[in-house]
């Protein structure tokens, strides 16, 4: 088959004009998601049932279904119960960005709160002995030392989650939304020209990823640099 | 509650009687009675699994026990204690794996307790701080990460930490053990300063040379009781139990 560069050329600039889509869904969902992480995190280590039991049954449902499922369940599904459409949260359930929001802060919400749980396990135990038997409460150690040790702990499983997390964005496009994906949907419609338009689009997310990926080096980098000695040990 | 603690002398700082210590159906620790005095040095050994660590964990309440009484300067441990951490700040502890905060640098793990705990200014907490990384000799790493220092520094750190919150007595879990050995004398020499200081300690060492020249009460445990308990000169020369000299024969000619 023969590429059409033109076209490429053409159509790499509007579907750029979604990417201010794909970044808000990315960040506010990263944000969202990232503090519904940390409060499962904090309900499944309280030690009450009544906590913990919850939170365990949502990180089950959405890391075991599809993302997809779970978008079209509240964006379809939602509307179907009156309840929902006389509650205050009807006008952000009502857009299909709201929808798009809600379902991937509560998927990223699940996975992340697995990825901290294990950063939390991860912290030696001495340092937190240590710790005690300086008089900390329970508290100080758990803000003083096991949230920056564990975070630096969850980093790098955080940042995979974050990428996946990016290129899950795209499926707000089958609800309706238009940002890169959705151009590109449009786009192909128009010109019956699957192949250049969609790999122009992978390439995008390519440099997302790589650009990502770099950055969250960089923070592993500097929150490493207690890890491993500086030059001779 | 009535406070059944018998009276000790004024000055006794820690007192275990009777203690005893299940993890599950295991039991750890066997009828317990222990008194140190203000100011008194404690050397206690015995093989590995024998309860040495368990014992003085009880003391600062790491371990909670099963029975018995445990009344550290005056407060008895239960559950109804009311504030373990003011009793955990007036025992600090060393830790055979030194347990340094690994996020910080060497200045703010000396200074975190003391801000959090005891609540002293920002500069006064520098100001001790560096006072006790100079005494155990080395205020030139204040600045760094304990990764980039050797384990005996390290160690020297965990001991300065400990200082740092002015303890009334400070307990010591085989502090040498994880050491390379030309790294345990530079530990031992800090420890053997701080004995002529006064300071009230409980140690658990192997390392007799330290034991002969420091302690005023040696004790030997075995399978979670204490087996013999005496000075050092009649512990080393004059051993009453069997499992004692036998333990000692292994030891000194290891
Ligand atoms: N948390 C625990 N759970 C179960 N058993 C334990 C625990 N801690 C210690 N033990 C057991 O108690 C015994 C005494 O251990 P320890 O006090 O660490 O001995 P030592 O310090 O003399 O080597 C050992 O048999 C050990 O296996
Ligand atoms: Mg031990």
């Amino acid at each position: 088959m023969i590429f059409d560069f033109e076209l490429i050329a053409d159509s790499i600039p509007k579907m750029l004009m979604g990417i201010g889509l794909t970044f808000q869904l990315l960040f506010l969902s990263a944000i969202l998601g990232l503090i519904l992480a940390v409060l499962l995190l904090l309900m499944r280590i309280s030690g009450k049932w009544y906590l913990s039991w919850p939170a365990q049954v949502h990180i089950y449902i959405f890391r075991g279904t599809p993302i997809l499922v779970q978008i079209f369940i509240i964006y379809y599904g939602l509307p179907q119960f009156e309840f929902i459409r006389d509650s205050i949260f009807w006008p952000i359930l009502r857009e299909p960005f709201g929808c798009a929001i809600l379902a991937l802060t509560l998927n990223t919400g699940a996975y992340v709160s697995e990825i901290l749980r294990g950063g939390v396990l991860g912290v030696d135990r001495g340092v937190l002995e240590a710790g005690a038997a300086l008089g900390l409460s329970v508290r100080q150690k758990f803000i003083y030392l096991t949230v920056p040790i564990a975070a630096r702990l969850s980093l790098p499983a955080y940042s995979n989650d974050f990428i996946s997390l990016m290129k899950a964005t795209s499926l707000a496009s089958t609800i309706t939304l238009v940002d890169m994906t959705g151009i590109a949907r449009t786009i192909v419609s128009q010109t019956f020209a699957p192949y250049e338009i969609f790999i122009s689009l992978a390439i995008i997310y390519m440099i997302l990823t790589w650009v990502f990926q770099k950055t969250f080096g960089r923070i592993e980098k500097y929150l490493s640099r207690y890890v491993k000695p500086e030059g001779l040990a | 509650m009535t406070n059944i603690a018998p009276a000790a002398s004024p000055e006794t700082l820690i007192q275990m009687k009777s203690v005893n210590k299940y993890f599950g159906n295991f039991q750890a620790l066997k009828n317990i009675n222990l008194e140190v005095k203000k100011g008194e040095k404690i050397v206690v050994c015995g093989p590995s699994g024998s309860g040495k660590s368990t014992m003085i964990r009880c003391i600062n309440r790491l371990e909670e026990h099963t029975d018995g009484h445990i009344i550290i300067d005056g407060n008895e441990l239960t559950d109804k204690v009311k504030d373990i951490n003011a009793i955990r700040r007036e025992v600090g502890m060393v830790f055979q794996s030194f347990n340094l905060f690994p996020h910080m640098t060497i200045l703010k793990n000396l200074m975190l307790a003391q801000r959090l705990v005891r609540k002293t200014s920002k500069a006064e907490a520098r100001e001790t701080a560096m006072h006790f990384l100079e005494r155990v000799k080395i205020p030139e790493q204040a600045d760094k990460y304990p990764v980039q220092l050797s384990g005996g520094q390290q160690q020297r750190v965990a001991i300065a930490r400990a200082l740092c919150m002015k303890p009334e007595i400070i307990l010591f879990d085989e502090p040498t053990s994880a050491l390379d050995p030309e790294m345990i004398n530079e530990v031992l020499e800090v420890m053997t300063d701080l004995a002529k200081e006064g300071m009230t300690m409980v140690c658990v060492t192997h390392e007799m040379g330290f034991a002969r020249s420091v302690a005023d009460r040696v004790i030997f445990m075995d399978a979670g009781e204490i087996v013999e308990e005496a000075e050092p000169e009649d512990f080393f020369l004059n051993p009453q139990n069997e499992r004692t000299q036998k333990f000692l024969s292994q030891i000194l000619t290891h």
